[in-house]
């Protein structure tokens, strides 16, 4: 790793660096403000607004309910996602070129046209309750994005592998959850983290979804700042934050997440 | 260890079939039990084809496929029994090596402590006793080639199959390994088919070949058989008969044959050497087979072209009126220059007759 870089590059990297990670100085310095508004550099340091988010029934209840969706969201896409790419990647030649493009559509549709569209048929027409909605919205949502990365993850595998089990007097379907799937545990896991960050940061979507008294984290939020100027929302985005980086330090210790990036 | 007998392979005319396009056209093929018989030829051929017809990963479209007495035309892969080694080796990658080599022991509901028993001794036979807790990822492809063999040999299956399994090894190894694939196999009593494209390695391990082209078998016997005696040009030209030569006979004088080429120069070749030769046939010659002469010696006359040292041999790159031809010479004798008129006469050894091709 000795290799010189060249300084420009590493100026551009230093900046790029700067990009992504000033944003989250500025949230971070602004919750832990004693200050009444939002300010950066904080003046004095205090944690009465992460007292105050906790304290808010409102949000601790939006939190349940992203928490949820999330979870099932989720779930349900990889249920649906991972035999989807098995099949695409697999048996590549019988389907059309067009087909694996269709589980990408989602992402062509502008989210707001696809939240209203949703409230017109499903709670309008099909009256279904708004958790199931919800639930179901951010299914279609996020299932692009577990497809797209099972399928990477599945690209990589040999599958003659799994035709070396199947001639060892493994049964076909047992080969898959016993070979295959153990094979891409880096690509699911992938796949879940990216599903579950999209579903947990939606608003578009979950803004024509929630209904009296179920509300999502980001649109509690959003109608918090609507009417209140202080630093709640800052502690609000730091304990996301937070949440994210424990599940991020867990995964990795349990399974390994340099793989997934990999 | 408890011995299956080895058990023949009968292919009854099989066919299968791609979409619409036909690969396999009424193969039949027999392999007697113990035996090894290699698929060779280039690709699309329908080696493979052939290969995974018989364990199972394709249905035929007509005929049938027996092991032993047991018709596995209809049967699924899962039932069929058969070891086989795949051309990346396609070991399982979250599985050691010791359990890539239990594993099918392991479907066949061996318990726990034969299972390693058996799956340890495997190991020591294909000398990999000390790597038996590393994964796959941790090996060479050398190594993982005799994980593959063993994973395959532990079950004792009635049939072995090799798909072109040295293709991704470097070529000393790959001498090395079909030593040991050959041993393994008739130590074990094992019935094998052997896909490649490879002609050494398929003459050097079987007890006969089979030459593949277009979806059939061209010609099935001994490597000694097929090297000396091709049935037609395509076996002729992959066994290394480079040149090809269309003949007419002009004259007979007992067992004597004067025959004459495209250009009208004429060989005399002896029936005694060749067997019967027809009015019209083809002269397939290797290049050891065509041997440089001065000026004024029977034969074919050509002008020389480019060399190239063989070390046994120089090889020239000849002009005849019948064509490019390639001939040896000898290295000892002062080498004659590009351009320079000589004669190429005939080695019978070195050369086959074959049927003229059918216009």
């Amino acid at each position: 790793m000795g290799r010189k870089v060249h300084p420009l590059l590493g100026i551009s990297a230093g900046l790029v660096f700067l990009f992504l990670i000033a944003p989250l100085v500025l949230v971070l310095g602004a919750a832990f403000n004693d200050a009444t508004y939002l300010a950066f550099p904080p003046q004095s340091l205090s944690l009465r607004w992460f007292e105050r988010v906790l304290s808010l029934q409102n949000f601790m209840d939006a939190f349940l309910v992203s928490l949820t969706v999330a979870i099932s969201a989720t779930a349900l896409a990889l249920l649906v996602g991972i035999p989807t790419s098995y099949a695409i990647v697999k048996h590549r030649g019988s389907f059309p070129s067009w087909f694996s493009s269709v589980f990408f559509l989602p992402l062509l549709v502008p989210e707001i046209v696809f939240g209203f569209s949703l409230l017109k048929t499903v709670i309008v027409a099909l009256e279904l309750p708004v958790m199931t909605a919800l639930i179901a919205g951010h299914t279609i949502l996020v299932l692009p994005y577990a497809v797209r990365v099972l399928g990477a993850s599945l690209s990589n595998f040999d599958f003659s592998a799994e035709e070396a089990a199947v001639s060892l007097g493994m049964h076909p379907l047992k080969t898959v959850l016993a070979v295959v799937l153990p094979n891409i545990k880096a690509g699911i896991l992938a796949a879940f983290i990216l599903a579950f960050i999209t579903s947990l940061n939606d608003v578009s979507v979950s803004l024509f979804l929630t209904g009296p008294g179920v509300s999502t984290l980001q649109v509690e939020v959003l109608t918090y700042v609507e009417q209140y100027f202080d630093p709640s929302v800052a502690a609000v985005s730091v304990l996301l934050m937070a949440i994210t980086l424990v599940v991020m330090v867990v995964l990795e210790r349990s399974f390994g997440l340099s793989n997934v990036v990999k | 260890m408890k011995m299956t007998p080895s058990e023949p392979l009968v292919l009854d005319r099989v066919s299968a079939s791609y979409g619409n396009t036909e690969i396999l056209k009424d193969l039949s093929l027999d392999v007697r039990p113990g035996e090894l018989v290699s698929l060779l030829g280039s690709s699309g051929c329908g080696k493979t084809t052939t290969l995974r017809l018989v364990a199972g990963f394709l249905t035929p479209t007509r005929g049938s496929i027996r092991i032993g007495e047991r018709d596995v035309s209809r049967v699924p892969v899962h039932k069929r029994n058969i070891g086989i080694v795949f051309q990346n080796y396609a070991l399982l990658p979250h599985l050691t090596v010791r359990d890539n080599v239990a594993f099918g022991l392991k479907q066949r509901g061996v318990g726990n402590t034969e299972r390693d028993r058996q799956a340890m001794e495997m190991l020591e036979t294909v000398g990999l006793t000390g790597l038996a807790d590393r994964l796959p990822s941790a090996l060479s492809n050398g190594q993982k080639q005799r994980v593959a063999l063993a994973r395959a040999l532990v079950i004792r299956p009635p049939l072995l199959m090799f798909d072109e399994p040295l293709s991704n090894l470097d070529a000393k190894l790959r001498v090395e390994m079909r030593v040991h694939i050959r041993a393994l196999q008739k130590a074990n009593e094992r019935t094998a088919i052997y896909v490649t494209h490879d002609q050494e390695e398929a003459f050097a391990i079987s007890d006969r070949v089979a030459i593949m082209d277009a979806g059939r078998i061209v010609q099935l016997d001994t490597p000694e058989v097929l090297y000396r005696r091709p049935v037609n040009e395509f076996v002729a030209r992959f066994v290394g008969f480079e040149n090809i030569l269309p003949m007419q006979v002009v004259e007979r004088r007992g067992k004597i044959v004067t025959a004459a080429l495209a250009g009208g120069a004429t060989l005399e070749l002896d029936q005694g050497e060749f067997g019967i030769i027809p009015d019209h046939f083809l002269l397939a010659c290797r290049p050891e087979g065509l041997r440089l002469a001065a000026p004024g010696n029977a034969g074919v006359p050509v002008t020389l072209g480019m060399r190239t040292y063989l070390g046994r041999a120089y090889q020239y790159q000849c002009d005849s009126d019948a064509g490019p031809l390639i001939a040896h010479g000898a290295v000892d004798k002062a080498h004659p220059g590009v351009g320079t008129q000589a004669v190429l006469s005939v080695a019978p050894q070195q050369c086959a007759i074959l049927p003229a091709a059918k216009s």
